[in-house]
């Protein structure tokens, strides 16, 4: 029967801004119906491969505040024509902006202006929890977790930040970010004259009764006490070494929560490259500490109290992560008004656990309260409602939860934009044809399945696939468990 | 041989049976009172593992949550522990009822359903000649003449096949939401009726009975040991007496655990609209 099974191949973009370096990628995702004649269909990214690695092109810069965007567009134009892809082939992928380049002062209208060019279906996100996640699934950090059964954290060590995503058993376990990076200190010419010093460094290095400036000339032995230390801070904030009162003070964000059990790490993002080859070439090389601190890291209580997993990409792991790993494929059993689709950055409002408890006729004023929260402004400014819907509901109380929707949902309802609705249960379809009877066929509803998200994410929701039987969906974690 | 097998198995199971009423009857003062009987089909098998002291038992449950396979439930020495025995005996126990019992009366007069039978007379019967259970007589081709819409766009009908409990379980839930679907296409559904001591080639009997241009027939599945609730969907366009089995259009495994019997309501509709658009069904019809 494989002769029957429908195969679609769909092109995948990955692009990543970082602080230091930027790069592209092309993934052909492959998706296949794997289920047999007699059930419904089962459609599946069945393999991702990356068919095109760009150049590492250092990130353009106009000045320490402002990526250059006009070279920026310029490079990612080049690296499509040697690929020999045009925008339009590209059907999903997501482009990031990444670290100390997220901060910039025009990292919000970079994005802007690729996201136009780079296909349709190509989403512009950042912050730190996703890059940390996609920069783990790049580094094959959560394939190894889900293979081995085990928790496997991912430092992804870049320019300007490490990202670090653990993962169990293939599920996202925790995330945090630190102003640990290679290029936060460089050095002109004059080999360990300072001409740049990040100012979170600046302070890490003040609380160790150091103080370093622009111009200065370090000494070897005092690069390697600072970036000793920075690789302290990942020792404390994996819980190796008791937290110091710095570690709050190098965190972007939140902290790990630190209770569970780590049983292996992977490195990737540029310094990964220098701790697997610390003990040969010159600091000074690429002109900043990521050298040494690679070293420092190799030297470190990481490796000696964690068990080291080889990363299947070290610099290349959040590029080829945003293109091979961010896009999902939603059930097949799906419900889709013609021509709504793609669309992007909706926000979520994900019922919680409790609320999915109460009886079904007060889902509707569940939702109401919840829908207060998002500001829902703009005529186009859309809100999908998510939840699990772990019950078994017979017709009736599909019909009742339908109602409860409409009514939770009356202030997207009265907008032109479509009713989305999110289950993470095999429900959608019925849900779907439920929801568009009972509004009379007036409303476009996009009605999906088999995807979990929660509250605070954002997705797109790309054209139909493989017969219109399936959409990719990408879910953009901001934030995580926090 | 396997009768025999059976005829002991049953043999033991009624002196089981005795033995516990006799029990209750004679020494139930010495049973603990508060001690209620479990039942041991309640427990979800996906989460249960008997892996005394698993080095990942997250990992597990994981495995164990992609099958209904009973894998993780330990043994002791060779063989099955007591509580997984019994557990397969529960299990068979059910899915011997599910092809046993009948579909109830209440369940047929709930939903005000038509109902008529095949030729068998009774289950022994319906299980014995499959030839029988894939004709009606004219009785009962007379009673679907009388209360049936004939020409109908779409013939949908209920037969209990080998699972009283699947039909029981999953057919009005799945026939809602298909009528609601075709309805959404703005197509009508024929009037839906009973068929008792039904196998699914009756449909082609019923068809040239009612001439609808899309027979459907929500049938019991032969149960198993993972499930006894699972339904069957069978779809022919212009079905007739000896009609290639090719040009059925099945989908199978609708119950709780697989595809739930609303959202295969929904699917099935579309199915439907894809044949009355196609003409065909079965191998003939296209994606």
């Amino acid at each position: 029967m494989t002769g029957n099974r429908v195969k679609e191949k769909i092109l995948s973009v990955g692009i990543d801004i970082g602080t230091t370096t930027t790069q592209l990628v092309f993934s052909r995702l492959t998706l296949e119906n794997t289920a047999s004649l007699v059930t419904v269909p089962r459609i599946e990214i069945i393999a991702k491969e990356v068919v095109f690695r760009s150049t590492i092109h250092f990130t353009p810069l106009k000045s320490q505040h402002e990526i250059d965007e006009q070279r920026v567009r310029e490079l990612i134009e080049r690296e499509y024509q040697s690929a020999g892809i045009t925008p339009e082939q590209v059907q999903t992928g997501a482009i990031i902006i990444t670290g100390e380049a997220a901060r910039k002062q025009n990292a919000e209208s970079v994005l802007r202006a690729l996201s136009g060019l780079a296909g349709e279906f190509v989403v512009a996100t950042a912050g730190p929890t996703l890059e940390g996640i996609i920069a783990g699934k790049g580094a094959g950090a959560e394939q190894e977790s889900k293979k081995r059964g085990a928790t496997v954290v991912n430092l992804d060590i870049g320019g300007g930040t490490t990202n670090i995503a653990v993962f169990r058993n293939g599920e996202v376990l925790d995330t945090a970010c630190l102003d640990i990076g290679g290029r936060l200190i460089r050095f002109g010419d004059g080999r360990g004259e300072v001409n740049y010093i990040a100012d979170k460094l600046r302070s890490l290095t003040r609380s160790m009764n150091l103080s370093v400036t622009e111009n200065q000339t370090l000494s070897s032995g005092v690069i390697e006490t600072i970036a000793t230390r920075m690789a302290g801070i990942i020792e404390e904030i994996l819980g190796l070494v008791p937290a110091s009162p710095q570690l709050a003070t190098m965190l972007t964000d939140h902290d790990l929560k630190r209770d569970y059990q780590i049983d292996y790490v992977s490195f990737s993002g540029g310094v990964a490259d220098c701790i697997n080859r610390s003990q040969s070439g010159d600091d000074f090389r690429y002109g900043d500490i990521g050298v040494a601190l690679g070293r420092a890291i190799a030297n470190s209580k990481i490796p000696q109290k964690l068990q080291v997993l080889e990363a299947v990409e070290t610099i290349r792991a959040t590029v080829v992560g945003a293109g091979s790993h961010t896009t999902a494929i939603s059930g097949s059993t799906i419900s889709v008004s013609p021509g709504v689709l793609p669309m992007q950055n909706i926000p979520v409002l994900k019922l919680s656990a409790e609320d999915e408890t109460l009886p079904l006729e007060q889902w509707g004023e569940a939702i109401l309260r919840k829908v207060q929260w998002f500001n829902l402004g703009g005529e186009k400014q859309n809100l999908a409602l998510a939840f699990s819907g772990t019950r078994n509901l017979g017709f009736s109380e599909v019909t009742t939860l339908a109602k409860e929707i409409i009514q939770g949902m009356k202030e997207v309802l009265c907008k032109t934009c479509p009713l989305v609705v999110v289950i993470e249960k095999d429900l959608a379809k019925v849900m779907g044809q439920t929801l568009r009877s009972q509004l009379e066929f007036k409303k476009d509803v996009i009605c999906i399945d088999t995807i979990k998200v929660e509250n605070g994410d954002y997705i797109d929701i790309g054209r139909e696939l493989v017969d219109g039987n399936v959409v990719p969906v990408i879910v953009k974690t901001l934030v995580f468990n926090y | 041989m396997e009768a025999k097998i059976k005829q002991l198995i049953e043999d033991v199971l009624r002196e089981m049976g005795k033995e516990s009423g006799a029990s209750l009857e004679s020494s139930a003062p010495q049973l603990p009172a508060e001690e209620p009987l479990v039942d041991l089909t309640k427990e979800d098998l996906k989460e249960q593992l008997l892996v005394p002291d698993p080095s990942n038992r997250e990992a597990y449950l994981k495995f164990k949550g992609a099958t209904a396979s009973r894998i993780g439930i330990w043994r002791t020495g060779p063989r099955y522990l007591t509580q997984s025995l019994l557990r397969f005996r529960a299990d068979h126990a059910i899915a011997q009822d599910a092809v046993f019992n009948d579909v109830s009366a209440d369940f047929i007069n709930e939903w005000g359903l038509l109902e008529i039978k095949t030729k068998c007379v009774d289950k022994d019967q319906f299980l014995t000649r499959p030839d029988f259970g894939r004709e009606l007589d004219n009785e009962n081709a007379e009673l679907l003449r009388k209360n049936c819409q004939a020409k109908a766009r779409v013939q949908v009908y209920v037969a209990d096949g080998l699972s009283s409990t699947a039909v029981e379980k999953n057919a009005k839930d799945t026939y809602l939401a298909l009528e609601q679907g075709l309805e959404g296409h703005g197509i009508k559904v024929g009037t839906p009726f009973f068929l008792r001591y039904g196998r699914v080639p009756a449909m082609d009997a019923v068809a040239e009975i009612l001439h609808p241009e899309v027979t459907v027939v929500l049938i019991g599945e032969r149960p198993g040991l993972a499930t006894a609730e699972s339904m069957s969907c069978y779809m022919a366009y212009n079905a007739s007496v000896g009609m290639p089995e090719a040009n059925r259009t099945v989908l199978s495994n609708i119950h709780r655990g697989g595809l739930p019997a609303v959202e295969a309501g929904a699917h099935i509709a579309d199915v439907v609209k894809k044949m009355l658009d196609q003409k065909a069904s079965g191998l003939d019809l296209k994606k």
